[in-house]
């Protein structure tokens, strides 16, 4: 069925290093393919591919349906908000509704944490996740250790740092379990309110103070602050915050290296990160959309398969 | 599992120099003609029949690509064994040129067809042409013929020709016949 040791990508937590490894060939493959004239192959050309997005989605939705198109896969939008779950039609009942009009693989993002976990045990076709609430956002772990491979060489023995809303994040929680499995070591920093408790056990370090966090890491993956998942005040004010944890061009400057920038987008540009940073040599913001592509590619060639 | 060897290394080796001759007597200098070798197996016998034309031309710049068919096979999720890509590089603009497909191995046809589809996202070549050490000739399953043969040979579906790429003395080929099937 899968040549992944999973016929789903739940998330990060339950596939295999050698399956990361296996997508990050293929990947590269695959990114030959779309630099190409003809950015296209015939592989998926009888599959249907069905994109649930049950929560907004601007970057994931247009790679995704790039990468389903680029293999020659039929792709199915479906959008929430001008659907019947308005009129209170059930996830299982909605998803059925569309399997039953013949569809191979599902992709979805929910804004409940584990809604993907929760439908493969109920439905037949495969499913790719998303992202899934405060839970886990696997491609885009997957495309951030990609081009982190791309820049560096190799992920193992970096040393990354995750800053901004540890907490709400499932950025944050992907990338730890594929950093980790790459044998990277991993920091968080943020506010201490928006550092889960848990997340020691995942064999991450911690640190409060963003300069003493740049001058341990060879990358800084800068987040976005999650106001609309945050339901009570974690800290005084976003000025505050940008003052503590915002991350300027004189920061890098004072560093005696240089390190890599990542965002998995979309920026608030002025809060966690500043212009003059976000579009510096520094960044690998774009390589890292190009690369998701190529990523989304790999994931669904080898899930299909 | 009986096997006996089909080719020695000289012989391939006089093989290879025979279909060079042939292509030079078409395709003169090789200025408007490339050379692409098929992922996984047929790069080693399409590179060296590359190192050969550009002796005999005494032309260094005969151009020379690797292609990799594997999202283009038509077995894909069909249950067959799993082919990983392999590297694709091909650098030149392949519109107009004249074009020479290197297999190691013809058997069913199916690999060149995809061959002939991924070269399709390349451009349009002028004419294609397929070469290939050893065909398969009666284990075709689609309307595909070569048009250099190295050497001919006649199999039944359960033997296997396999062609060991060594250092210059070493090479091989084998037929492996499987008892258990016949």
């Amino acid at each position: 069925m899968s040549q992944l040791s999973q016929p789903h990508l739940l998330g990060i937590k339950n596939i295999t290093t050698s399956d990361i490894r296996k997508i990050f060939e293929t990947a590269d493959n695959f990114k030959q393919v779309i630099n190409r004239p003809i950015k296209k192959v015939p592989s998926l050309r009888d599959i249907t591919i069905a994109n649930l997005f049950f929560e907004n989605s601007t970057r994931t939705r247009i790679s995704f349906e790039l990468a389903e198109k680029r293999l020659s896969a039929d792709v199915l939008n479906f959008s929430a908000s001008n659907s019947s779950v308005s009129k209170g039609e059930t996830l299982i009942d909605t998803v059925n509704n569309i399997l039953a009009m013949k569809v191979d693989i599902v992709v979805m993002r929910h804004q409940a944490p584990g809604a993907c976990v929760f439908l493969s045990k109920h439905i037949e076709a495969q499913i790719v996740n998303a992202g899934d609430g405060t839970h886990e956002h696997p491609t885009q772990a997957l495309l951030d250790a990609y081009s982190i491979r791309e820049r560096l060489g190799d992920v193992e023995g970096k040393k990354v740092v995750i800053v901004g809303d540890i907490m709400h994040s499932r950025v944050a929680l992907s990338n730890i379990y594929c950093l980790k499995k790459l044998g990277a070591e991993v920091m968080v920093c943020g506010p201490s309110t928006l550092i889960p408790k848990f997340i020691e056990s995942l064999g991450v370090k911690i640190e409060t103070n963003l300069r003493k966090a740049l001058e341990w890491c060879d990358v800084a993956n800068m987040l976005r602050i999650q106001l609309e998942r945050q339901d009570i005040k974690y800290f005084p004010s976003l000025r505050e915050y940008t003052m503590m944890y915002g991350l300027n061009l004189k920061m890098l400057e004072n560093l005696n290296k240089e390190i890599v920038i990542m965002h998995p987008g979309p920026i608030n540009r002025g809060v966690e990160i500043t212009s003059d940073i976000a579009d510096s040599e520094h960044s690998i913001i774009l390589d890292q959309v190009e690369n998701g592509v190529a990523v989304r590619m790999a994931v669904l060639y080898l899930l299909a398969s | 599992m009986n096997r006996r060897i089909l080719l020695n290394a000289k012989q391939i080796e006089v093989i290879s120099q025979r279909l060079c001759c042939q292509l030079m007597e078409l395709h003169g200098n090789f200025k408007n003609t490339a050379i692409i070798g098929l992922q996984p197996r047929g790069v080693f016998f399409a590179r060296r029949i590359h190192r050969i034309i550009a002796e005999m031309t005494r032309n260094t710049q005969v151009k020379y690509g690797d292609l990799d068919t594997t999202f283009y096979r038509d077995d894909f999720r069909r249950g067959n064994e799993i082919h990983e890509p392999k590297l694709l590089n091909i650098d030149f603009n392949i519109e107009d040129l004249n074009i020479i497909l290197v297999d190691d191995v013809l058997y069913t046809g199916r690999s060149v067809r995809a061959a002939l589809d991924a070269l399709n996202d390349f451009g349009r070549p002028a004419k294609v042409e397929l070469m290939t050490l050893i065909d398969r000739r009666f284990n075709r399953e689609l309307p595909i013929q070569p048009d250099y043969v190295g050497f001919e040979v006649d199999t039944r579906s359960n033997e296997k020709v396999k062609v060991e790429w060594n250092d210059e003395e070493g090479n091989k080929i084998w037929i492996l016949e499987n008892n258990s099937l016949t």
